[in-house]
Order: structure tokens, then sequence, then C-alpha cells
């Protein structure tokens, strides 16, 4: 019940050098996470307008994770999360315009409206939600990984959840079966340091998450999920050993959210120090576009380039969801049963 | 041309902010992610990050402006190059919000839009009782504020109750409702726990079966569906299995019902799932008094109770009675306006709902009563019945869904016991049979609305 910030306060790093495998992929992941940053920008400035409503959590600072994590997957692969899910949706390769006016909530929408900022699906991508409630996410990836298993399809599921989400009992009822039944899934702890305004220390017994698969014999890792590269290279190796038929994986991605927790957080939980330093020290973008100079594989006008691009897509996405049309009353009341 | 930096809705059911404090000076850079203002929203203060990089060019309102409302523009922001003269024009635009950025059905925010409007309505609900002696003086505060001084009374009055909960301490409440609590009791008895509903109900569930007297918040009573099988078959059924040696002193409380914009899986009633359950006490109270009231008689009662809250209401003010230890019976309905004509039956928001439709019957010659159930189990039928005895009519409103509601039990209760007494069938108000959708439109449809309330009334007494 004591706040023990004193254990452990090196925020969103991690112990390994950053990772040099892949690095000549990274100008298109980049190019993806620059647009997941200006895309939730975007969000939180329209919803600063009255055009998004409810809550609207924003994954700006976790933006290596997801595309770390896909840049690594195959066709077929799954992934599932919970409500902090724009940038997975970005990632998998949703389109733009229809995440965003799922946002404000018009009939162009992924959910034609219905869902909201929290829950949105595509079948087509192997996008499995979107999902509010916190951990239930975790026993539905193991779910998907069940179906592989049980298809022998080879597929993997990517099961994305929060350090606080780590808590919640299901998480560990899923753990025991998908190492009992070695289903074909991975667990991507996002521990991005806090859960609303409660710090792993303070809800953690134990707050080495990639640990937590200890008494079931899952493997665990824990990752610079700050670094695209180191991200990518973990969900190789991750995804390797679910294919080898070794059952689940936990991967812990050290990462940090910039914004508050949803759009009505105070955040008084955390200094501004603390944030300034993450952003200036450890920001995923910032560090790639050095790592992208450094190396020449990009110049000065190459990054002003994929700079455009990315704003061109996200200024189509809030004009199209700005004049999509409210969904017809008549939905009120489709999609119940079919 | 300068960015227009305009007031953030900072929280779902923000309509106006006040600006706290500037914390950058005309003149100054600024880069995206720089915290540039504190600005008060109705639930917190919250720090303004800008978005862009530039120098801030004008602040158009000083320190300690209120009232501003959402989309006015409160400073301009020079960009590259610029200088103050590109500022011509603009600064005069402060006095008058920007046009709505989109056409206006985004904008039509339901939930936002009610607080002002039931302003008259709500003083009709003034707790005037047998509870409140001749000559109390009332004092206005919030259902939030409420909601703690009665919780924090009754921890004061016993050592043994203890609030528990995520972020109900150094977060002072996910809704702000424990706010001060920490501070005054401690961490023994304000417990921060993890996210993890089932074990913590059920060590609240246990504590209590040990003799304490836990209060189990929940941050929405979504998320107590994690938990709902301590709530029933380890807090409900107890006392019964054990032939009445033990049972459990515990309330459960936190919002329920719909919220603003949050969909399907955060905006739900389940006043008829827990009113369904013998061994549970289940509460609704609509305005501040009756939240004070109730919830102290709640604590002190040696059963479970199940407490539904209601976040729209937090923030609402009522007139409460100035007195040391006020409390109400539970398992008591309250008449929140007398009427002749028709019986309106309601609960929690609905109440508030049920009163405004009232009003706007009366400017039409319909004298409807509205009765505040306050309690869901035990249900008080007989005022219900006596009420429907006198008007001959009713009409039950509630958010839930229409199958097996609280609506479905009163119009049986009233088929039973007062079936010659109706001049018309009871008709049920009530949440469309269908999930919470997202999107404005529909989330006004789905919910009962108070035309749809004038409309029943109408239709019970042929008019
Ligand atoms: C079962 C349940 N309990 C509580 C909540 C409210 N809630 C939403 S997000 C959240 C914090 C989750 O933190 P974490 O798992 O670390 O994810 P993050 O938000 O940091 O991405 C809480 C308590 C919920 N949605 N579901
Ligand atoms: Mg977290």
């Amino acid at each position: 019940m004591v706040a023990a910030s004193n254990k452990k306060s090196a925020r969103a790093a991690s112990d390994k050098a950053p990772s040099n495998s892949g690095i000549q992929d990274l100008p298109g992941l980049y190019r993806e996470m620059l647009l997941i940053r200006r895309f939730e920008e975007r969000a939180g400035q329209m919803y600063g307008m009255g055009l998004i409503g409810g809550f609207c959590h924003l994954y700006i600072g976790q933006e290596a994770v997801v595309v770390g994590m896909k840049a690594a997957t195959q066709e077929g692969d799954q992934m599932i999360t919970a409500y902090r899910d724009h940038g997975h949706m970005l990632a998998m390769g949703l389109d733009p315009k229809g995440v965003m006016a799922e946002l404000t909530g018009r009939e162009g929408g992924l959910s034609r409206g219905k869902g909201g900022s929290m829950h949105m699906f595509s079948v087509e991508k192997n996008f499995f939600g979107g999902h509010g409630i916190v951990g239930a996410q975790v026993p539905l990836g193991t779910g998907l990984a069940f179906a592989n298993a049980y298809r022998g399809n080879g597929a993997v599921s990517i099961a994305y959840f929060g350090d606080g989400a780590s808590n919640q009992g299901q998480v560990y009822e899923s753990f025991n079966m998908a190492e009992l039944w070695r289903l074909p899934v991975i667990y991507v702890i996002e521990n991005n340091h806090y859960a609303m305004g409660t710090s792993v220390e303070r809800s953690s017994a134990m707050p080495d998450l990639h640990r937590r698969g200890e008494s079931f014999a899952i493997p665990g890792r824990k990752v610079d999920g700050m670094d695209v590269l180191s991200v990518r290279e973990a969900a190789l190796d991750a995804l390797e050993h679910c294919r080898s038929g070794k059952g689940p994986i936990i991967l812990e991605m050290m990462t940090y959210r910039y914004r508050g927790h949803s759009m009505s957080d105070p955040a008084k939980y955390r200094t501004q120090e603390e944030v300034q330093k993450v952003r200036a020290e450890q920001d995923p973008i910032d560090r790639a576009r050095a790592r992208l100079l450094a190396e020449n594989l990009i110049d000065e006008a190459g990054l002003k380039e994929i700079d455009r691009e990315v704003r061109a897509i996200v200024a189509e996405a809030a004009e199209f969801a700005q004049t999509s049309p409210e969904p017809d009353a008549a939905e009120l009341y489709t999609d119940i049963l079919r | 041309m300068p960015i227009q930096l305009l007031m953030p809705a900072l929280s779902p059911t923000m309509e106006e902010g006040k600006l706290v404090k500037w914390l950058v000076g005309e003149g100054a850079k600024i880069k995206a992610g720089d915290i540039i203002a504190e600005i008060e929203t109705d639930k917190a203060v919250m720090e303004y990050e800008s978005v862009d990089d530039g120098v801030m060019g004008r602040l158009l309102f000083p320190d300690g402006a209120e009232g501003i409302k959402i989309n006015t523009p409160i400073a301009l922001i020079l960009q590259e190059g610029e200088t103050a003269a590109a500022m011509d024009g603009l600064a005069s635009a402060a006095a008058t919000p920007a046009p709505a950025p989109a056409k206006p059905p985004a904008m039509s925010k339901p939930a936002a839009a009610m607080p002002a409007a039931s302003k008259p309505a709500a003083s009709m609900s003034k707790a005037a009782g047998p509870e409140v002696p001749a000559g109390t003086k009332f004092v206005s505060m919030t259902v939030r504020e409420a909601l703690r001084d009665a919780m924090a009374e009754e921890m004061r009055r016993d050592g043994n109750v203890f609030l528990m909960g995520e972020e109900v301490g150094q977060y002072e409440g996910a809704y702000k409702v424990s706010q001060g609590l920490l501070a005054e009791f401690g961490p023994k008895r304000v417990v921060d726990t993890p996210i993890t509903e089932h074990g913590f109900a059920g060590i609240g569930v246990g504590a209590a079966l040990a003799g304490l007297r836990p209060i189990v918040e929940f941050m929405t009573f979504n998320f107590a569906m994690q938990a709902i099988d301590h709530i029933i078959n380890s807090a409900a059924k107890t006392l019964y299995m054990s032939g009445g040696q033990l049972g459990a002193p515990i309330v459960f409380r936190g919002p329920n019902g719909a919220a603003a914009r949050v969909a399907a899986q955060h905006s739900q009633c389940y006043a008829a799932w827990y009113a369904h359950i013998p061994g549970l006490i289940v509460v609704a109270p609509y305005d501040a008094a009756s939240a004070k009231g109730l919830l102290k008689a709640a604590i002190r009662n040696p059963n479970p109770v199940v407490f539904l809250e209601n976040e729209k209401l937090y923030g609402r003010s009522f007139d409460v009675p100035a007195l040391d230890d006020f409390v109400l019976p539970l398992g008591k309905a309250h008449i929140a306006r007398p009427g002749r004509d028709a019986t309106i039956v309601s609960f929690s928001i609905g109440v508030g709902k049920s009163l405004e439709a009232a009003e706007a019957l009366a400017a039409e010659g319909i004298d409807a009563e509205v009765i505040d159930l306050r309690t869901l189990r035990p249900l008080d039928m007989e005022t219900v019945l006596a009420s429907v005895r006198r008007t001959n009519r009713c009409v039950s409103v509630e958010e839930g869904w229409p199958q097996s509601g609280i609506g479905a039990e009163i119009a049986a209760g009233i088929m039973e016991q007062a079936f010659d007494d109706l001049d018309a069938p009871v008709i049920r108000v009530c949440g469309k049979d269908v999930p919470m959708p997202y999107a404005a439109n529909l989330e006004r449809l789905a919910l009962p609305q108070v035309e749809d309330i004038i409309a029943a009334v109408k239709s019970v007494c042929y008019r």
C-alpha cells in the first residue's frame, strides 16, 4: 500500500543494447511508427474539438512495440489487444480512414460507428479487436491459438496486454492452459509502467512481468520496447518458438505512454520531468530517425518526404471521418444476432 | 496563418472549462509535447499539451478565466517564419467560439446537454420527509461530494469501515468520488488494489465474513461482471447457507448505467441483474441527499448491499439537509413529485428525466406523479400500488433492457395486486433491446429520452 517508486526508477529502459538485425527494413518501420504518431496526435486534436467522444486511449510513445511485432509476423498470424488499439489497427494494415471514421462514430467507420475507439475488428487482416474489459483479450488470444493448433495451420496468435492487465486472474488461467496444451501464442506485455494512475511497483508484488510465466514453465523475455529493431528481433525468436511447437512465450516490452491514460486523465501520478526525459532520450521515432541518418539509409530530404506522405494520409483520414455521415437510425437494430 | 489553439474538451462530459494558468508566456518557443497551460474541467485540473511547434503569439484569455466554452480560441501560435502582424484580426475572435469544425450531428451530445435542462426539476425532489425535521437547513452539493461525505462520516464513526478498489486512494477515484479520503484515513483504510476485480471482491467478502465493514468500489459496474460470482455466490448466499450464523456486511458501489459515448462494454444498467438476487439489498439513488442518506444506511446495514451510482449524476448539485447524521431508510420509495393523473416509476438518472417529463406534461394539463424507487430490492411496491390506486395509470422508466427488467417487475406487481385499479395497461420505457452503440445519434436512440416518457404518459392517459 506504500508507494515504492525507489524500487526501480529507470523508466522504459531495458538491459540489452539496441538491435542491428533487419536494419535495411528500418525506413519502412520508421514510416509506420510515424503514421501511428501523427494519426494519434490528430485523434487527440479531434477529441479536443468534440468530434470524438467517450474514451480515447492514445498509443503515442508505444509505437515501436506493435510495428516491430508486425514486421516479424507472417500471413495468417493474428493479433488481439485491449482498448489502446489504434496503433495495432494501423500496423495490421487497416484503413486509416475507416479507423478515424470509427472514432468519430460515422457510417464509414470500421464498425460502422457502432464500436468506437475501443472496438474495431478486421477478419480480413486477422485483427480480433479492440476489447474494453482489462484482461479479457488474453484468454481470447489464447483461444485464437487453440484454433490454430486445432487446425494445425502454423499460425501464431499475438495477445497484447498492459502491465495493469497482467494482474487479472484470467491471464494466469490462460497461461496454464496455453502451456499445458502447447498453444502457439505470444503474450506481449506492453509495460508502459502505469495502469491509469497506478505504477507497476504499486500494483505488482513481483514487478518483473516477463517472469510471470515461470510457475507455468513459460519462458519470458524483457525487450527494449522503445527500439523497433529490438522488438522485431525478439518477435522473430518468439514466433519461431511458437511455430516449432514449443508452446507459449512472454515478451515484456518496456515502453512508455506520453499522454494521459485516456483523454480525461489529469496525470498527477508522475512528473512532467519523467515524461519529458523519456521523450527526449528514448523516443522510438527519434531513435529510428537518428539511426537512419547515422547509417546513411536515408537523408533529410527522404525523411521530409515520408513526413509529407504520412501527413497526407492522416489529413485524408481526418477529412473522411468528418464528412462520412452518421449511421442510419435503422443500424440500431442490426447485427445483434445472425 | 497562425495556429488557433482552441479550448479542448478534456473529458467526455466537459462543455466549458477554466483556464487555471498559462505555463508559457507570449514570445516563448513551443515544441509539440510541451505543456502550455492548466485547464480545469468538470472533473479535474488537466495539463494542456501543444501538438504544434512554433512561438506563442498571443494569449487570448488571462490566467483564471472561467466558463470558456470548448472550441473557443484561447491562444495564437506563430508558425515558422511568421511575425506578430500575422495575428491582426484574429485576436478579436476570442469572444466568440469558433464555428464547430464539423457539421452538428457529431456535436449532439445527449449526456452533456442534460444537466442544465433538468435544473428546475432537481429542486422538486428535495429530500423532505420524515427523516428531515422541520426547519432543517439545506446545503447544495454534488452527488460526488455527498457520496464522499457519507463514506467519510461512516469511516469516522466505525473503525471497521474501509474502502477498497482500483484508484480509490492516491488517484482519489477514477471519477473523483473518494477525494480527500486517503489524506484523512490513510492507506490502511483506503486501499488501492491492482486490476483484479474477482480477487479483491472476494477479499472484501472474506473480510466482511470476519466482521470488517468493507466498501468495495468498482471503477464501474461493467467491471463487477468479473466479480459477480463473489457478489452472488459468496456475499448474497452465505447467511442462508450457514443457517444464519454468518453473513457479509459489505457495500459494493460504483457507477452503473450508461455513460457518454463509451459503447457496449462500458455502458449498461445492472439494476435488474442484482435486483433478481435474494440475499442482496440493491440501492440506486438519484439525487445528492438520497445518495448520502442511503449510502450511510448501506454501510451500517448487516447485509451485502449493491449500491448503483451514476456517472452522469456525479457532477450534478442538489440540496442536502445539513444534519450531523442524515440516514435514510433502505427499502422505502420516495414521491419525488406528487400528481393525480398518472404514476411514473423510476430510479437513478431516470428520476431526473421523469421529473422533466412531468414538468412538460403539466404544461399540457397532465399532472404526473413521479416515484423515485431509491431501493430496488426489497422493492417498495406499497408506495407504487398506493399511487396507482389513486392515478389508475402507470409508466415505468429505466435505462436497462426491457426483458426481465425492473419495469417488468413493477408491471407484474401492479397486475397482480391492483389489476382492477388500472385504467390502461402499464407501459415500460426502457433502453432499447440492443447493446449500446457508440455513434452519437444511435446512442441517443438507444436510451430512454424525456420525449419517450412524455409519449408513454400521454398514451396511458389516452391523450
Ligand atoms: C476489468 C476492468 N477493470 C477496470 C477497467 C478500467 N480500466 C481501463 S484501462 C485500465 C488500466 C489498464 O492499464 P494497463 O493494463 O497497464 O494498460 P494501459 O492502459 O497502460 O495500456 C483500467 C483500470 C476495465 N476497463 N476493465
Ligand atoms: Mg500500462
